[in-house]
């Protein structure tokens, strides 16, 4: 895109890409149509770009669609800034009359054409409102204007909506990108822009060339339409005249069919692992408090709140910086963890071999933990950010999205997991806690601080909960209530696991998440979840140990 | 077993020292009582010179307590504003708070014990129909005296109750309406997504009748129900992209409480925008987008009566007393607070009480009861509200508003002026000339045919 013009000056008119064309053609009607030429002095573009930009501030709906169709026209990347803003709210008015764009990382006020930093700035300003008709308008136009663009990510979320939005009354507009576009992903997007426009043309080859496109992208789009395309009219006569097209539209039918059974197969397994993760993150503290200590704790999800909470602390600490989120993550760890070494040592550390009033005592803490924070925080939710590297995500095939929050929460659980086993199989403290757990009495009697081990124990547990409190706070909310939602499901992992099995955890929160996944198409979220209910049940009854159960002794 | 008896007693003091703190710094919390009300008057029943009291039952703790904390909090509100402007028949208002807790069954033993015991005069409360359905039988037969403040799914209509927030004809309707329309984006695929209890259920099997009535087939909707407290939209979100394909599809979202905050996340990390695929949904407000990032939701809908956006005098009082109550005695979350519908509605619903109290000269509940209808009210949401007497619900302006970046709604579809409630819908067969009308004839929430026969003149029902 090297020949991309900062003004008209630049164009020396060897190749001229088709919207370049246009800009010209509608200088000339620009200039055709300004009554008095003596005024246009600055530029008879430059008057009607930036008429029909400060238009985008126009206080009727109509007027501003009406701006937005003559910026489509005149086809000049530099309105892309202000009809951005404009759809993110971030466009204003101020007092002379002019349209500014609201910087809202630099917090500057930019010229709407120039892109220069207004100062000082014509106050009082306006917000412009829009509505979603107006972006409905704008959204099209945009993606023409960033064709142009030098990004190619940009050319490939505007040729992805122009194939989608159906607003493709620019077919012309599409091959001469096409023409000119390098980048492969984008070409798929601007060819099945295309293949779109195509089937409502007159031209049977065209019509069959558009299906053979549309079959190979396999996008489910298209179902409808294809469908409709082998109907019948009203009047019994099949919607297409020509067998060809006929033959080639069932083929193209079923190979986007058997194109989205696979890819619904594989979203419903992503999707079972993304939700396993989340298992896995609420049952790995519990894993090690409740399987190495064996204290049955239900303050346990209240750890998971406090890491949470503690993200949010940071969020607003780090006013909302980029990366307050790695500055959570060991704040998180480490605050659980010394409430978890504090709670293990003024309370829980009494009532070991009792577990009936560790039961007790630890649910009392929970709700002391609760009331607590909704002193602290109020009862309200508080609302954590996800940081803009995290938002959007990973388009897998078309019509299957993975978030990047769910494939950052899989990563980190995987971290942890491999972490914590470390920890346990590979150091000092591991072989005693391991030690303790198997002969506590003997463990004592070589000379291992059972009782600092049981603390450190129990601040590790904690901690790890608190990691995943910070992870959970990127997907759901973060309220006084989050732990509640997330205890059953926690112990259910570990007692399916087999208590005290780190792999057991690891096994059973994927199978739960797969299998959740799998059963909830066909049963529906509410139904789904009872089914994993009784069979947790039933496999329990079966096999009270748990998938895997530890061998040798173990104080019971 | 000195040690384990020292520790247990450890754990119980240390137990014991966490709920006192809680329990204290909780009394700290909870605004002091209305300032001017006798000082602790020692259970002075019926006086016709002592304090009115006044129940506020509302959950404070559990899941419910986001959104019910502030209905308290404005309830009190209001209670104080009515006290500085010289109370009830020369007689100030004590408002007697409860918390049941989100608990269901509690809701109801706390009514009886407000009604029975603490004998108050009125009583403003519950947010869910789970709750409302819970006390009802308890108004019924203590006869006592409910306004019930937020948007519900209709199909009821008692003689205890009046109803403030809006019917489906008032919030639903109107909305799905709109999304037809060529403003909302001529929607002909419909996804009816709700938390599974009888609110959800209810609105939703009124919106299929009213759908159909419009000539969608079934095949172009989609009902789908999470249990409370769902967190997992994936499979959800992926299904409503699915049956987007090929027809222009909006969702109707009834899903209530915090559930709300992951399927917005999940829509927004989808790449789901309003404008592919328009959300409404009918609970959440500016009270619940507060714990919300609200970049993913921007464009999103919501149809309620009134909006803090609005923008009329009224409103702006209402909303400087609002913050002002809320500086005043230091409410968590100081200037972020704000104004909501049910909040609204609270408002207008105790004034009204206290209109009728005046008009009837007395605080007795049938007295009472019979002011109410016909009572008017200057309300925040730009209109002069009155109270149906016929089927006691108020007559509601409808507004639809997008979401806004800032957590405010801008406002894109009203209607010109407030419209009657239908307590009972038109579009249920089963409804088929029902009504509610408590005026004479009829005298009755549930029935076909008028309580006191037909005097020769009045046309009743088939």
């Amino acid at each position: 895109m090297n020949s991309r013009p900062n003004n008209l000056g630049h164009v020396n008119g060897v190749r001229l890409a088709h919207w370049q064309r246009r800009l010209l053609t509608s200088v000339m009607v620009a200039v055709a149509a300004t009554a008095l030429p003596a005024l246009a002095q600055a530029g008879p573009l430059e008057d009607s770009l930036t008429e029909a930009i400060d238009g985008l501030g126009a206080a009727s709906d109509d007027k501003i669609n009406e701006s937005i169709g003559k910026l489509g026209a005149l086809g000049d990347p530099r309105a892309i800034a202000a009809l951005d803003a404009l759809c993110d709210e971030r466009l204003r008015v101020g007092a002379d009359g002019h349209a500014y764009v609201w910087d809202s990382k630099t917090r500057d006020l930019r010229g709407a054409v120039t892109g220069q930093v207004v100062n000082p700035e014509p106050r009082p300003l306006k917000e412009v409102e829009v509505s979603n008709e107006i972006r409905r308008v704008a959204f099209p136009v945009l993606a023409q204007l960033k064709l142009g663009s030098p990004d190619a990510a940009v050319r490939l979320a505007a040729a992805q909506e122009l194939s989608n939005g159906g607003s493709a009354e620019a077919p012309a507009l599409l091959r001469g990108a096409l023409a000119r576009e390098r980048d492969s992903n984008v070409r798929e997007a601007l060819t099945l822009a295309i293949a779109r426009v195509d089937l409502g043309s007159a031209d049977a080859s065209a019509r069959l060339a558009a299906l053979e496109v549309i079959g190979k992208s396999g996008d489910d789009d298209f179902l409808s339409t294809l469908q409709q395309i082998l109907g019948q009219g009203a009047d019994g006569k099949p919607n297409e005249p020509d067998p060809r097209v006929r033959v080639a539209a069932t083929r193209a039918r079923n190979a986007v069919i058997s194109h989205q059974r696979v890819v619904g197969f594989v979203g419903d397994l992503l999707h079972g692992l993304s939700l396993a993760s989340v298992l896995l993150f609420a049952a790995l503290g519990l894993a090690v408090t409740f399987g190495l200590l064996g204290v049955i704790n239900m303050a346990h999800g209240e750890m998971l709140m406090l890491g949470a909470y503690a993200t949010y602390t940071v969020q607003t600490a780090m006013h909302g910086s980029r990366f307050y989120l790695l500055v959570a993550i060991p704040v998180a760890f480490l605050s659980t963890a010394l409430v978890g070494v504090l709670l293990e040592r003024t309370i829980i550390r009494h009532l070991y071999k009792r577990p009936l009033e560790t039961l007790l005592a630890t649910w009392g803490i929970s709700l002391g933990l609760i009331q607590t924070v909704r002193l602290i925080f109020g009862a309200q939710n508080v609302s954590v950010a996800n940081p803009d590297w995290l938002a959007g995500g990973l388009q897998i095939a078309h019509g299957l999205v993975l978030p990047w929050t769910r494939i950052a929460v899989v990563g980190f659980v995987i971290v942890v997991a491999v972490a914590v086993w470390f920890i346990l199989q590979r150091t000092r403290f591991g072989l005693e806690v391991r030690a303790v757990t198997q002969n506590r009495a003997m463990a004592a009697c070589i000379g291992i601080p059972t009782k600092r081990v049981d603390a450190l124990v129990f601040g590790l547990g904690s901690g790890i909960a608190g990691l995943g409190g910070v992870a959970l706070s990127q997907l759901g909310n973060v309220g006084p209530e989050l732990g509640q939602s997330y205890i059953i499901d926690s112990f259910m992992v570990v007692v399916l696991g087999g208590v005290g099995r780190l792999a057991g955890a690891v096994a059973a929160a994927l199978g739960l998440g797969v299998v959740n996944k799998l059963l909830e198409p066909l049963a529906g979220a509410v139904l789904g979840k009872i089914a994993i209910l009784v069979f947790v049940i039933l496999f329990i009854q079966r096999r009270p140990q748990g998938m895997f159960a530890i061998k040798g002794r173990v104080e019971a | 077993m000195r040690t384990s008896f020292t520790g247990s007693l450890i754990a119980v003091i240390s137990l014991g020292a966490l709920s006192a703190a809680a329990v204290s710094a909780c009394n700290k919390e909870a605004p002091a009582p209305a300032p001017g009300a006798a000082p602790a008057a020692p259970a002075a029943p019926a006086d016709d010179k002592g304090p009115i009291k006044i129940g506020i039952l509302h959950s404070l703790s559990g899941t419910m307590a986001i959104s019910e904390t502030s209905l308290k909090d404005v309830a009190l509100m209001t209670i104080e504003e009515i006290n500085a402007a010289g109370g009830v028949l020369g007689r100030k208002l004590e408002p007697v708070v409860v918390d049941p807790a989100s608990n269901w069954p509690l809701f109801a033993e706390k009514a009886r014990d407000l009604i029975q015991n603490q004998k108050v005069a009125v009583t403003f409360g519950c947010w869910t129909s789970v709750s409302r359905k819970s006390v009802l039988p308890v108004f019924e037969e203590l006869n006592g005296l409910l306004f019930y403040p937020v948007q519900y799914e209709g199909e009821e209509s008692s003689w205890n109750v009046f109803y403030t927030g809006a019917a489906p004809n008032q919030q639903a309707i109107p909305a799905v309406e709109y999304l037809m329309g060529k403003k909302g984006g001529n929607a002909k695929r419909w996804v009816l997504l709700g938390t599974d209890y009888v609110y959800p259920r209810t609105t939703n099997k009124i919106l299929r009748y009213f759908l159909h009535s419009k000539g969608v087939a079934d095949d172009d909707i989609m009902e789908k129900y999470t249990p409370f407290g769902h967190s997992d939209y994936q499979t959800i979100v992926g299904d409503i992209k699915k049956f987007a394909t090929g027809k222009r599809t909006a969702v109707v979202s009834t899903i209530n409480g915090d559930s709300n905050v992951p399927f917005y996340k999940e829509l927004g990390n989808q790449g789901i925008k309003a404008t592919d695929i328009p959300v409404v949904a009918f609970s959440v407000g500016e009270e619940e987008l507060r714990g919300i990032d609200t970049k993913p939701l921007v464009g999103q809908l919501a149809a309620w009566n009134y909006f803090e956006s609005i923008d009329n005098p009224v409103n702006k009082a209402f909303i400087d007393k609002w913050m002002a109550y809320v500086k005043k005695n230091n409410l968590p979350g100081g200037d972020k607070r704000v104004t909501n519908d049910p909040m609204e509605a609270t408002y207008i619903g105790i004034h009204m009480w206290a209109q009728a109290a005046e008009q009837a000269h007395s605080v007795n509940v049938d007295s009472v009861r019979q002011a109410v209808g016909y009572q008017h009210f200057a309300g925040p949401d730009g209109f002069d509200i009155t109270m149906d007497a016929e089927n006691h619900h108020l007559h509601k302006p409808v507004y639809i508003g997008e979401v806004k970046a800032d957590g405010q709604f801008h406002v894109v579809w009203k209607t010109d002026g407030p419209i009657k409630a239908e307590a009972w819908s038109p579009y249920i067969p089963d409804d088929k000339g029902k009504k509610a009308d408590w005026l004479y004839p009829w005298a009755c929430g549930n029935c076909t045919a008028a309580k006191f026969g037909t005097p020769s003149g009045v046309s009743a029902a088939k």
